[in-house]
């Protein structure tokens, strides 16, 4: 059977899977049962200063959005960070590792940016024996009008800074969490390696209203009439957290920096999806909310198949395998022909295809009075969307033309080079260099 | 001419050849890859899921369910063979309708389960196509267990014994391995020899021998097999068919031996079944009598139970697949004669009210009888302890003797079923592991 064992900046767990930063692992309690459940190790709850800890709503605090057969695929939360005490939530760190020295105990933090309340809590945590910190600069709600969270993450200037003060002040390994509400997700990357950072991990929540109630006329969750934006997570995100795992992947700055990805994992797939973009390892926090700690034993058995079936020995030797392939648009090759191909026999005559070409596409759908669907390849463009919106998985698929062989939309044979838009006649920079 | 389902007595081919094969033919078809994805996504993965618990062998259905839906059958076919070894005839024939089924919070909530039987055929037939085993054998113990009985019982024990690292000689009455799988679930439940090919992978594990034609009693004796291992595991199920004293009539037999006598009929067109069939009893095998006497061709099938509807062992869902095919159910009669010159002819019964005679009584032609009013223990193997007619068993499924363990239908405990026999097995297996390695 292949090898979870997952190793990341030095940090050692039994597997890559990881409980984020959030209410799973706010307490021992909580650690503990998943740690029984199975998982590779925590970030515990984010710590805040000594002294009075903050406070939450006292009305709900998620929001949600369902899919069929009420799935939950997006979570909203306008919780804060730790809501314990610092020194009750550092005891109980310092007995979790104590009792599981083979899991991997991360302590997120998040302290006012001053190098003082930094040098404060550094040594507390060092204290509890926990392998690493990460630092949240990425909580969008009510931290951040703070003066924290995103609101550090979204000036590269404090994320290099702060960084670096953890780098000075501390022995353990720095991970520093990145906020995705932010327009190019490699500047903070390249900010967090620039101060030393081992790791960065992402993503945080994203700023967001998941719905409004039309009575009330609040946002949800509501409170007393209000509502304010929440982060939001799940399975709904996981599109926008691959992209930023992989830009920074594949950056020229950062390439090389580890990577902790996070951002609706749900599933083993799911987690080698960011494996293969790049990320050592993965977080996950709504997945479990949704269906507990137990959820993990599905991605370590998927993991491990997988990696079997495919001859992976090492979590390692996944990490990255996509990367090379994620490219620019300007260097995808044109000469790259498809065109759509209804399986007869799986179709089931529901239209959906027509309709989406018809109305909104290219009109290369034919229907016959017998209900008979139809790929007219002389106006068929390969945009995929027949593929999409079909209810009968494989009914509908894209099959590329040889080299050679006819294009009838072009009316021009396949060439069989590879040809980007760098080179193409119409791009007025390759026009330039020609002439 | 041939015959017809009206062509008078005890008659062969009574149908068509490809009615017969339709009608033999699987009772729940397998789902498909996109069917078990669609079926698996109404699973809540529930907490502590009252499925798990209402499965005998304590499969993690949640977990194997969410393993199909995110594309890795092979690994929920190993989450559910890790439990129960003969998960793939359980998802055949388990009455989930009354196990996990029953209790699913979708069942309760909307009358429609997550097709949990299904979703395991779907499982373990993905595992069994590729012909691997998953399980691996411990180091070899230098141990050896005698087991008796190839059933699910006496299988899943000496799977479980094999994989800790013993060695296990199966002693076996008959000449082909599975027990009641093979000779008595209805045909329609385990298609295409579902039952050999399953034995043959279960026996991939290694380390376990099958000595056929071998019966504890007339072949080997208790104590010589006590004497010759370091431990012993009974599971030979129920061979004695009880009888209703004065029914001598020929075309008048046990519903199991004709159930075994289809199971074993290379060609249905050549087994004889009654114009006029009567069953009595109102257990799995009364329905599986008269339900495949209806599937062979019989015109008239009525199943007699003495008591009410809802005392019936066969449940809801059995008793509508038997309506279902024609087969008429009456309650509340016992029988109390049989009447013909030499063969049955018709069969005498009395009311019942609260299971006794009112007195009035009634008759229905009859050309062939089945009677399924329970099996028995042959007596008890040795001299150990019986409570009631099944062995008596202690913590562990111990028997009264300190080498011998017990499990399956012969024993005490559980309701009659595959599942339950493959779970008092493994069960065993693992207590005669600790009792022989201390
Ligand atoms: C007609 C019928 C239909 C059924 N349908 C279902 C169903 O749909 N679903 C379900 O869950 N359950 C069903 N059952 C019940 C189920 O088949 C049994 O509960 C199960 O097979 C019990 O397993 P076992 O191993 O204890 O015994 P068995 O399956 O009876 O196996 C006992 C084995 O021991 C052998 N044996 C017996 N005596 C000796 C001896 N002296 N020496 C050596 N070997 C011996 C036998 O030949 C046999 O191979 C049905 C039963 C019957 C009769
Ligand atoms: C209720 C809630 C509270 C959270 N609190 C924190 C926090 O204190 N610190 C932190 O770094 N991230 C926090 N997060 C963000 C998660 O750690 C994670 O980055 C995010 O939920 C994306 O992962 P997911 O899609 O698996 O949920 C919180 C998320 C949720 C849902
Ligand atoms: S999940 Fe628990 S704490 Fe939250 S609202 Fe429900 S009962 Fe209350």
């Amino acid at each position: 059977m292949a090898n979870l064992q997952s190793e990341f900046v030095g940090i050692k767990s039994p597997n890559p899977f990881w409980l984020a930063s959030a209410p799973p692992t706010d307490k021992e309690y909580n650690v503990r049962r998943a740690f029984e459940a199975g998982w590779g190790g925590v970030v515990w709850k984010t710590l805040g200063e000594a002294g009075p800890p903050v406070v939450n709503v006292n009305g709900p605090r998620y929001g949600a959005i369902w899919g069929a057969d009420r799935r939950l695929l997006g979570l909203n939360n306008i919780e804060l960070i730790t809501d314990r005490p610092l020194e009750v939530n550092l005891r109980e760190i310092k007995a979790v590792k104590r009792d599981y020295p083979d899991r991997a105990v991360v302590v997120s933090i998040m302290v006012p940016c001053e190098e003082a309340a930094w040098k404060a809590i550094l040594p507390l945590v060092e204290e509890t024996g926990a392998d690493g910190i990460e630092l949240n600069f990425g909580c969008p709600h009510g931290m951040s009008e703070r003066g924290m969270g995103s609101a550090v993450g979204q000036v590269p200037e404090y994320i290099e800074m702060v960084a670096r003060w953890c780098k000075t002040n501390t022995r353990m390994p720095v991970i520093v969490k990145l906020t995705p509400n932010i327009t190019d997700i490699r500047f903070p990357a390249r900010a967090a390696k620039a101060g030393g950072a081992d790791a960065v991990s992402l993503i945080n929540t994203i700023s967001s209203i998941t719905g409004v109630n039309l009575d009330s006329m609040s946002p949800e969750p509501m409170i007393d009439g209000k509502g304010s934006h929440g982060g939001y997570c799940g399975p709904a995100v996981k599109p926008i957290a691959l992209n930023m795992v992989a830009e920074i992947a594949r950056d020229a700055e950062t390439r090389g920096l580890p990577i902790s990805g996070i951002g609706g994992v749900t599933t083993w797939r799911d987690a080698a999806e960011f494996l293969a973009l790049g990320a050592g390892n993965v977080q996950v926090c709504t997945a479990a909310m949704t269906y507990g700690f137990k959820i993990v034993q599905e991605m370590i058995s998927g993991l491990s198949e997988w990696m079997d079936e495919k001859g992976h020995a090492s979590v390692a030797d996944v990490v990255g395998r996509a990367v090379p392939n994620v490219t620019d648009w300007q260097y995808l090759n044109l000469n790259y022909v498809t065109k759509a191909r209804i399986d007869q026999d799986a179709c089931i005559q529901c239209g959906r295809c027509y309709a989406a070409c018809e109305d909104t596409s290219h009109q290369a759908i034919a229907m016959s009075d017998a209900r008979v669907f139809t790929v007219k390849d002389d106006e068929c463009v390969a945009c995929n969307l027949c593929v999409n919106v079909c209810p009968v998985e494989d009914c509908i698929t894209m099959v590329e033309l040889d080299a050679g062989a006819l294009d009838e939309r072009t009316g021009k044979p396949v060439q069989p080079e590879y040809a980007n838009w760098t080179t193409h006649p119409n791009n007025p920079a390759s026009r330039e260099a020609a002439e | 001419m041939a015959n017809t389902t009206m062509t008078p007595g005890v008659a062969a081919g009574r149908l068509a050849a490809e009615v017969l094969q339709q009608n033999f033919g699987d009772l729940h078809p397998p789902l498909g890859r996109h069917e078990a994805q669609v079926a698996a996504d109404r699973c809540y993965f529930c907490h502590d899921a009252p499925c798990m618990t209402a499965c005998p062998t304590t499969i993690d259905i949640p977990l194997f369910i969410r393993q199909i839906a995110t594309g890795t059958p092979d690994a929920a076919a190993k989450t559910i063979l890790s439990q129960n070894i003969l998960g793939g005839m359980c998802a055949r024939v388990c009455p989930t309708e009354t196990l996990c089924e029953e209790v699913c919070v979708r069942e309760i909530a909307e009358g429609a389960p997550v097709e949990i039987g299904r979703l395991q055929r779907f499982a373990t037939d993905t595992l069994m196509a590729k012909d691997v085993h998953p399980f691996m054998r411990a180091a070899a113990t230098g141990k050896r267990v005698a087991v008796v009985g190839a059933g699910p019982a006496g299988l899943a024990c000496a799977h479980r014994l094999a994989m800790h690292g013993h060695d296990v000689v199966i002693f076996e009455k008959r000449e082909k391995p599975g027990g009641l799988n093979e000779y008595g679930i209805a045909s329609y439940k385990t298609v295409n020899g579902y039952a050999q090919a399953e034995v043959d992978w279960l026996l991939m594990i290694g380390g376990i021998e099958i000595r056929y034609g071998t019966a504890l009693g007339s072949d080997v004796t208790l104590d010589a097999l006590a004497a010759e291992h370091d431990a012993v595991f009974l599971g030979v199920g129920l061979s004695g068919a009880n009888a209703i004293d004065g029914f001598d009539k020929a075309n008048v037999g046990p519903a199991v031996d004709f159930i075994a006598a289809l199971r074993q009929s290379p060609d249905l067109s050549q087994l004889p079944v009654g114009r006029n069939v009567v069953v009595i009893g109102g257990g799995m095998t009364a329905v599986d009598a008269a339900v495949q006497s209806k599937l062979l061709g019989a015109e008239n099938v009525t199943m007699v139970y003495r008591r009410g509807k809802d005392r019936m062992s066969a449940s809801v869902y059995e008793q509508d697949l038997a309506a279902s095919k024609g087969v008429r159910i009456v309650y509340n009669a016992q029988p109390v004669a049989v009447h013909g010159n030499g063969s049955v002819a018709e069969v005498e019964f009395e009311y019942t009210a609260d299971g006794t005679g009112t007195g009035e009584t009634f008759r229905i032609p009859a050309d062939q009888v089945h009677v399924a009013i329970g099996q028995g223990l042959d007596g008890a193997p040795g001299a150990l302890e019986l409570t009631g007619s099944k062995l008596a068993l202690s913590d562990g499924h111990r028997t009264s003797h300190p080498k011998v363990w017990a499990g399956g239908d012969c024993a005490l405990g559980g309701e009659d079923l595959t599942v339950t026999a493959v779970a008092e097995g493994r069960d065993a297996a693992e207590d005669i592991h600790h009792s022989l390695m201390g």
